[in-house]
C-alpha cells in the first residue's frame, strides 16, 4: 500500500459515508417530526427539544427509521435469533442466496453455450444476436410474478421458478461478454494457430477459451448482481413465505419500515459479498493462468 | 461431403416429410375436422425440395428464395389446418412442422452467406434474418401450444394474445399512459439529468469524485428495486412514487458512466486545449463532453430498460387501479393469462422502441466516433 493511498482513497469515501449518515439522521427527524408532534398534542405531553428529537428516533413504525434503529434490528435478527427461526435474516438471506446461486449457475452455463454457438455458427450469429439484445429491452422482471404463479399452477414450486428468473437475467451479460471474449484473439494469433495446423477444437480450447476468461469474469460480476435482483423480485408473489423479497413485501403490508430497511441492507450486504467472491475467484484464476498484475 | 454439408437441412427435411407421409393423417383419429388439403402441403414441400436439389450450385440468393417459399407455404397450410383440431394433432403434424422449420433454417444460413455490396441491401438483410427467426419462434409456439393442446393458463398461443391486444386497446392505452408517460418518462429524465449534474460536480471536485465513485460502483450492484415499497409509503400510490423509484434506479448508472466518460479525453487533446488558454468549462464543453458521449449514451441505454422495470415492479406494491404493473398482478390473480401476455408484449414493444430511439439519437450525435463510422 502506498503511503498516500489512505488519504487518497479511504478518507473521501469515509467522509461521504459520514455525510450520508448525517443527512439520514436529519431526514429521519424531519420526516418523523409531524407524526410525533401530532402524538404529543393528543397525549398532552410537552417535551424539551432534546426529548422530542430522541422520540422521533425511537418510533416503532417511523416514516424513515434512524440508522441506529435499522442497525439494531439488523443485529437482533442476524445474531440473536436461531438461524432456523423464520424471523432470522440469516434464514431469509439463505433462501434468497440458494435460488440466486442456482439461477446464476444455470444462466452462466446457458450464456456460455449461446456464445459458443454464436461464435461458431454464422446463421446463429445473424439471427440470434439481435433477439438476445431485444430480449433485454423487455422488462423481464415484470413477467416474474406470472412465471411463478403459472409454474405453481402446474405444481412446480420452491426453488426452481425463482432460479429460472435469475437465469433469464444472468444469461445475457454472460452471453454478450463471452461472444466478445471468444472473438478477442487477434487475426495474427488465429493465423499462428493455422500455421500449427490446429483443428477448430484445438483453436477453441487453446486460444479462444483462455482469451475469453477475463471477459467471462467481468460479465459474471454483473450477472450475479442481476440474478440476486431476479431472486428477490421472484419472491414477491410467493405469498410472502421466505426470502429477502418476501420480507420486503411483508414489511410493506404491515408498515414495518424498520424491517424493510433491515431487509434492504441485508440484500445489499449479500450483493456486495457475492460480487466480492466472484472478484476473488477471478483473481485466483487469473493468477493460476499466469496473469501478471498490470 | 461439401454438398452434404451445404444441403443437410433440406435433406433432413425431406426425410422427415417422407416419414410423416407414411404416418398420415395429420390428425389423431376422431378429430373433429379431418384435414383434406394437407396432402397438397405435403406435395408442395416435396416439390420445393426437388427444385432445390436440382438448383444445387446456384447462388445463395436463389437458394434462399426457394427455401423460403418451401418453408413458409407448408407452414401456413399446417397452421390453418389447426382450426378446430386443438390438441388433436398426430406425430405426423409435428414432423411436418419440424421439416418446414429446417427449411427455414436453411433459408437463414443461405441468407447469412450473402455479402451484398450496397448498404441498403445489407441493412435489409440485417433486418430480414432476425425477422425470419422471430416469425419462426411464433410459428413453433403456435403449432406446439395448439397442436399439442397445452393448457391455456400455462402458455396461450400467440394468436390468442394478438386477439386480446386488438380487443382491449383502450385498457392497454390507459395503462401505458399511467406507467410510461407519467412515471417512466418523468423519472428517466430527472434521474439521468441529476446523475449527469452530480457527475459534473464530481469531476470538478476531485475529493467528491474519490468519495462518490467507489460508493456509486457498489450501489449499482445492489438490488435497488427493493426501495420500491419505501417509496410507495412516502409518495403515495400514484405515479409519483414510481417516478421516485425510477429516479433512484437511473441515477447511479448515469453518474458512474459519465465520470468514466469524462476521463477518456487524451492528454494530447487536453494539452492542446491548455495551449489555447481555454478554461475548465471551455475544455469540458468542447473536448471532454463530446469524448464522453459514447459512455453517456451507454448509460442512457441501460437506463431505458431499468426505468421500465422500476416503474412496473414498483406498481406491484400498490397503485391506483390503472397501470401496467397493476394490470399484470391483478390479471394473473384472475388467471387471465392472455391479458398478462398482451401487457408484456406491449411492454416489450415500448422497451424496444425506447432503446431504439436512444440508439438512433446516439447515431445522429456521435456519428464521428470510430465505433459508428463503420467500415
Amino acid at each position: 500500500m502506498k503511503p498516500d493511498s489512505f488519504t487518497q482513497r479511504v478518507v473521501p469515501v469515509l467522509t461521504i459515508l459520514i455525510l450520508i449518515v448525517a443527512v439520514w439522521y436529519v431526514a429521519a427527524y424531519l420526516m418523523n417530526a409531524p407524526f410525533q408532534r401530532d402524538l404529543d398534542r393528543r397525549g398532552n405531553v410537552t417535551s424539551t427539544a432534546m426529548e422530542f428529537i430522541s422520540k422521533t428516533m425511537a418510533q416503532p413504525k417511523p416514516v424513515l427509521p434512524a440508522p441506529h434503529q435499522v442497525a439494531q434490528n439488523l443485529f437482533e435478527n442476524t445474531f440473536l435469533r436461531r438461524v432456523t427461526s423464520n424471523r432470522s435474516l440469516v434464514y431469509h438471506a439463505w433462501v434468497t442466496l440458494s435460488s440466486t446461486v442456482a439461477g446464476f449457475t444455470m444462466g452462466t452455463l446457458l450464456g456460455i453455450l449461446i456464445a459458443v454457438g454464436i461464435v461458431h455458427v454464422k446463421a446463429l450469429d445473424r439471427s440470434l444476436m439481435p433477439w438476445i439484445i431485444a430480449s433485454q429491452t423487455i422488462p423481464i422482471l415484470a413477467i416474474a410474478p406470472m412465471v411463478i404463479v403459472v409454474l405453481a399452477a402446474v405444481n412446480i414450486t420452491g426453488l426452481l421458478p425463482k432460479a429460472l428468473i435469475s437465469t433469464y437475467l444472468s444469461f445475457f451479460p454472460v452471453a454478450v461478454g463471452m461472444v466478445k471474449g471468444l472473438r478477442s484473439p487477434e487475426l495474427i494469433q488465429l493465423d499462428l494457430m493455422r500455421t500449427y495446423n490446429a483443428s477448430a477444437a484445438q483453436t477453441f480450447w487453446k486460444l479462444r477459451v483462455p482469451a475469453s476468461i477475463p471477459f467471462l469474469f467481468t460479465s459474471m460480476k454483473v450477472a450475479i448482481a442481476a440474478s440476486l435482483v431476479g431472486a428477490i423480485v421472484g419472491e414477491l408473489p410467493t405469498g410472502a413465505v421466505a426470502g429477502i423479497g418476501s420480507k420486503l413485501l411483508a414489511g410493506a403490508y404491515y408498515s414495518q419500515t424498520i424491517d424493510i430497511w433491515a431487509a434492504l441492507i441485508a440484500g445489499s450486504v449479500l450483493a456486495a459479498l457475492l460480487v466480492t467472491i466472484v472478484g476473488i475467484v477471478a483473481r485466483i484464476v487469473d493468477r493460476s493462468m499466469g496473469g501478471r498484475p498490470a | 461431403m461439401r454438398r452434404l454439408k451445404r444441403n443437410w437441412q433440406p435433406l433432413l427435411a425431406s426425410t422427415l416429410t417422407a416419414i410423416s407421409a407414411a404416418w398420415l393423417p395429420l390428425t389423431q383419429p376422431g378429430a373433429p375436422v379431418p384435414i383434406q388439403g394437407m396432402t397438397i402441403a405435403l406435395l408442395l414441400l416435396a416439390a420445393a425440395l426437388n427444385v432445390i436439389l436440382t438448383l444445387e450450385d446456384r447462388g445463395h440468393a436463389i437458394r434462399a428464395g426457394v427455401l423460403f417459399i418451401g418453408a413458409h407455404i407448408p407452414a401456413g397450410m399446417l397452421l390453418s389446418g389447426l382450426d378446430g383440431n386443438e390438441g388433436q394433432m398426430s406425430a405426423s403434424f409435428f414432423l411436418m412442422i419440424t421439416a418446414s422449420w429446417l427449411l427455414a433454417w436453411g433459408t437463414v444460413s443461405e441468407l447469412a452467406q450473402i455479402e451484398p455490396r450496397s448498404s441498403a441491401a445489407r441493412s435489409f438483410l440485417r433486418l430480414l434474418i432476425p425477422a425470419i427467426f422471430g416469425v419462426w419462434i411464433l410459428i413453433l409456439w403456435e403449432a406446439v401450444t395448439r397442436g399439442a393442446g397445452i393448457p391455456f393458463i400455462l402458455l396461450p398461443p400467440p394468436s390468442a394474445i394478438g386477439a386480446r391486444i386488438a380487443g382491449s386497446i383502450a385498457t392497454l392505452w390507459a395503462d401505458v399512459q399511467q406507467t410510461i408517460f407519467k412515471a417512466v418518462l418523468f423519472g428517466y429524465v430527472v434521474g439521468c439529468a441529476s446523475g449527469f449534474a452530480v457527475a459534473i460536480l464530481a469531476d470538478r471536485f476531485a475529493f467528491l469524485r474519490r468519495g462518490l465513485i467507489p460508493i456509486g460502483n457498489m450501489v449499482s450492484a445492489l438490488p435497488i428495486i427493493g426501495v420500491a415499497p419505501i417509496m410507495v409509503m412516502w409518495f403515495g400510490f400514484d405515479w409519483q412514487s414510481k417516478a421516485a423509484v425510477v429516479i433512484i434506479m437511473t441515477f447511479f448508472p448515469m453518474l458512474v458512466n459519465t465520470v468514466a466518460g469524462l476521463a477518456t479525453a487524451g492528454t494530447m487533446e487536453r494539452d492542446l486545449m491548455r495551449s489555447y488558454a481555454s478554461d475548465y468549462w471551455q475544455t469540458l464543453i468542447k473536448l471532454r463532453l463530446p469524448a464522453a458521449m459514447p459512455f453517456i449514451f451507454n448509460a442512457l441505454k441501460i437506463n431505458s430498460t431499468l426505468a421500465l422495470i422500476g416503474a412496473i415492479v414498483a406498481e406491484f406494491f400498490g397503485t391506483p387501479i390503472v397501470g401496467m404493473g397493476f394490470r399484470i398482478s391483478t390479471e394473473i390473480g384472475r388467471m387471465n393469462v392472455d391479458m398478462v401476455w398482451a401487457e408484456i408484449a406491449v411492454a416489450a414493444l415500448i422497451g424496444s422502441v425506447f432503446y431504439g430511439v436512444v440508439a438512433l439519437v446516439e447515431r445522429a450525435t456521435t456519428f464521428w466516433h470510430p465505433s459508428n463510422r463503420g467500415g
